[in-house]
């Protein structure tokens, strides 16, 4: 213990270079993990999205772009499907339940989700997880809402509160459907996935907002009014009996006759979505872990450099008895209070920064980071610095090593 | 048991890069006796600073043997000779005393941890030790490059007598002291002599402070004397 209080005011003595160091290794550590945390996070965030549904079935395009829009809502569809379609899909034996959705419209910033109750009824995310209602319920009425919890939590929306829609997925859109207000029947519950920022209406009322200005007055003023039908949607999602019916299906929904379709296995999509980003994710790693080795050879320098002013200090250690062994401990000794400081400030400087910029990097990016970064890969990674610092000072170890062997008492 | 303190025999001593003009050190036979007092001199150069960590075996003997207190230390193994001089030997110098980011006790304290003295009244015997060599007790707490350098030349001694050494080693202290600090060093230093059964090797350029010691020794002499011998 002596030695560690030694190695302490050791560094406490030369505290401008010892704490330059600690600060480039601080924040080389914090590079180093938030790279990992939010690639970790990422993939987790973006694997929770949606559970369970065999095939997403939308307008022929990009599997990627499929299933950005209709699971992440990022981009726009390049085309729609007739609500035939859906129907056909419904009613197929092999189907256990099928969601439709329809986009094209925002509320203020969110997107407005087009779908009927199976929404709610079906929809899984994370663990196979289903939706839960914080207030209110399901659609009962054509006009009735349905918010995630981020929409009622940055709008402040209660149940009972009207709302209005508007036309495309800007927050400032022009041409606002102003005659038809609808009304709040439903909060979900957080998810920590895109549902959260989104406002589901029904898919009739999609339809009537868009009905011409004349069409619309007309079938509001018509005291029987029944819900208009859809003619199209964006997309459908499909749980099957069997997963062994997958490919079959697939193949059948590519190749039918009737509208263009096409079928994707939101698994084989994701992964697409991740062999995509692997290069990017390789080249930040490969950055992080130069920045953490530049800073590594900024302690060793450190150290290095202070050996000079230290022979005389050596030569006092030797005398009362310190074998050169212990003087490369001391050394090493100083290397890992360095490091260990400098984790412990990354890991508080992390925490912090997550705790803060959680909300606005789940508004602005749709990435929900757990500020928990105490996660195995995580103390993995930190185990690995700490066995990297333990070789990189080596090199000022042995040189203390060395002008151990050669200290002698002197006079001058 | 024999009575000698040290004892070198034969021993010769040359560094592997020395200029050609230096031709090492050798010592036919030196013997000292347990509780002289040696008082060590001679031109710079001509190795006092050698023999003495030739002494205490931070140098090893080319040929020959070193003998402290009947311990071959040449024979050793290095931890057992770090070991050996850490419990043994005492040694204060003119500079490279004390480790200067220390405090007082810490200095004080590693000298024990090295000695693997683990005795749990170290603490009370650096206040005891301290008291003796009359520091305030309040400096035990203060790092050692706030103290004047006749305060860190007496901490020096309390650090080179924490393990109750056997051998003193004293390397050129009063080079750095004015007169009457340096009268109350020597006053000192005796009566610790006085007080406990130590042997002293005292170097030193300053031929006043002869009356303080047993024997008067030139190092040019001892070294020479093995050359006539050999000659």
């Amino acid at each position: 213990m002596i030695l560690l209080s030694v190695a302490w005011h050791s560094l406490l003595s030369r505290k401008k270079t010892a704490i330059l160091t600690l600060i480039s290794l601080t924040i080389s550590i914090v590079v180093l993990l938030s790279i990992e945390h939010i690639r970790l996070q990422a993939k987790e965030s973006f694997n929770r999205t949606i559970s369970g549904v065999d095939l997403i079935v939308g307008a022929p395009s990009g599997q990627l772009n499929l299933l950005l829009y209709s699971v992440f809502r990022m981009g726009s569809p390049a085309n729609n499907i007739k609500y035939t379609s859906f129907t056909m899909l419904e009613k197929r034996q092999l189907v256990d339940w099928a969601i439709p959705i329809s986009l094209g419209d925002s509320h203020r910033g969110f997107r407005v989700i087009g779908t009927n109750n199976s929404y709610f009824t079906y929809y899984r995310y994370g663990k196979k997880q289903s939706l839960q209602f914080e207030h209110g319920s399901k659609f009962s009425s054509l006009f009735d809402v349905v918010i995630g919890a981020d929409v009622a939590k940055e709008l402040n929306y209660n149940l009972g509160d009207e709302i209005i829609i508007a036309h495309g997925i800007g927050n400032t859109s022009f041409t606002k459907h102003e005659q038809t207000a609808f009304v709040v029947s439903g909060i979900l519950a957080s998810t920590g996935t895109p549902v959260d920022k989104s406002v589901h209406v029904s898919l009739g009322a999609i339809e009537a907002i868009h009905l011409p200005p004349s069409a619309l007055k007309k079938w509001l003023t018509n005291p029987e009014k029944t819900p208009p039908v859809p003619k199209s949607i964006t997309a459908v999602m499909l749980k099957l009996k069997s997963k062994l019916s997958t490919f079959g299906l697939q193949r059948e929904i590519n190749n039918y006759p009737t509208d263009r379709l096409m079928a994707v296995l939101p698994g084989v999509a994701m992964t697409e979505l991740w062999s995509l980003m692997a290069t990017v994710e390789n080249l930040l790693r490969a950055i992080a872990v130069l920045v953490l080795i530049s800073s590594l050879f900024g302690l060793t320098t450190m150290l290095l450099a202070s050996m000079n002013e230290r022979q005389t200090e050596i030569a006092v250690l030797r005398m009362l008895g310190a074998s050169p062994v212990t003087l490369l401990l001391l050394i090493l000794l100083e290397a890992v209070i360095l490091v260990s400081l400098a984790i412990i400030m990354s890991i508080v400087v992390l925490t912090l920064a997550l705790y803060s910029l959680e909300a606005w990097l789940a508004a602005e990016f749709g990435l929900f980071l757990s500020d928990d970064i105490f996660t195995m890969e995580l103390m993995g990674l930190i185990s690995m610095i700490f066995i990297a610092t333990l070789i990189v000072p080596l090199l000022p170890g042995i040189a203390a090593y060395k002008h151990a062997l050669h200290a002698q008492l002197s006079s001058h | 048991m024999s009575t000698l303190a040290i004892n070198l025999q034969d021993m010769h001593h040359h560094y592997k890069d020395t200029p050609a003009s230096y031709a090492g050190l050798s010592i036919a036979q030196w013997q000292v006796d347990i509780t002289e007092r040696v008082f060590l001199h001679g031109n710079s150069g001509s190795g006092k600073t050698t023999l003495l960590n030739l002494l205490c075996g931070i140098l090893l003997p080319t040929s020959g043997s070193v003998s402290l207190f009947d311990h071959n230390i040449s024979a050793l193994s290095n931890s057992q000779r770090d070991l050996f001089r850490a419990k043994n030997i005492g040694v204060v110098s003119q500079k490279f005393n004390l480790i200067p980011y220390l405090s007082v006790l810490k200095n004080i304290q590693l000298a024990a941890y090295f000695a693997k003295n683990s005795r749990p009244d170290v603490n009370s015997d650096v206040q005891t030790l301290l008291n003796a060599l009359q520091l305030p007790s309040n400096i035990i707490h203060r790092q050692v490059n706030q103290l004047s350098v006749g305060q860190q030349q007496r901490v020096a001694i309390a650090r080179a007598l924490i393990n109750h050494p056997r051998l003193l080693l004293v390397d050129e202290p009063t080079s750095a002291l004015d007169a009457s600090a340096k009268n109350a060093f020597m006053d000192l230093l005796m009566q610790i002599c006085d007080n406990t059964k130590i042997t002293l090797i005292f170097v030193s350029h300053d031929a006043s402070l002869l009356h303080h010691f047993d024997s008067n020794l030139d190092i040019t002499t001892l070294s020479k004397a093995e050359e006539t011998m050999s000659l």
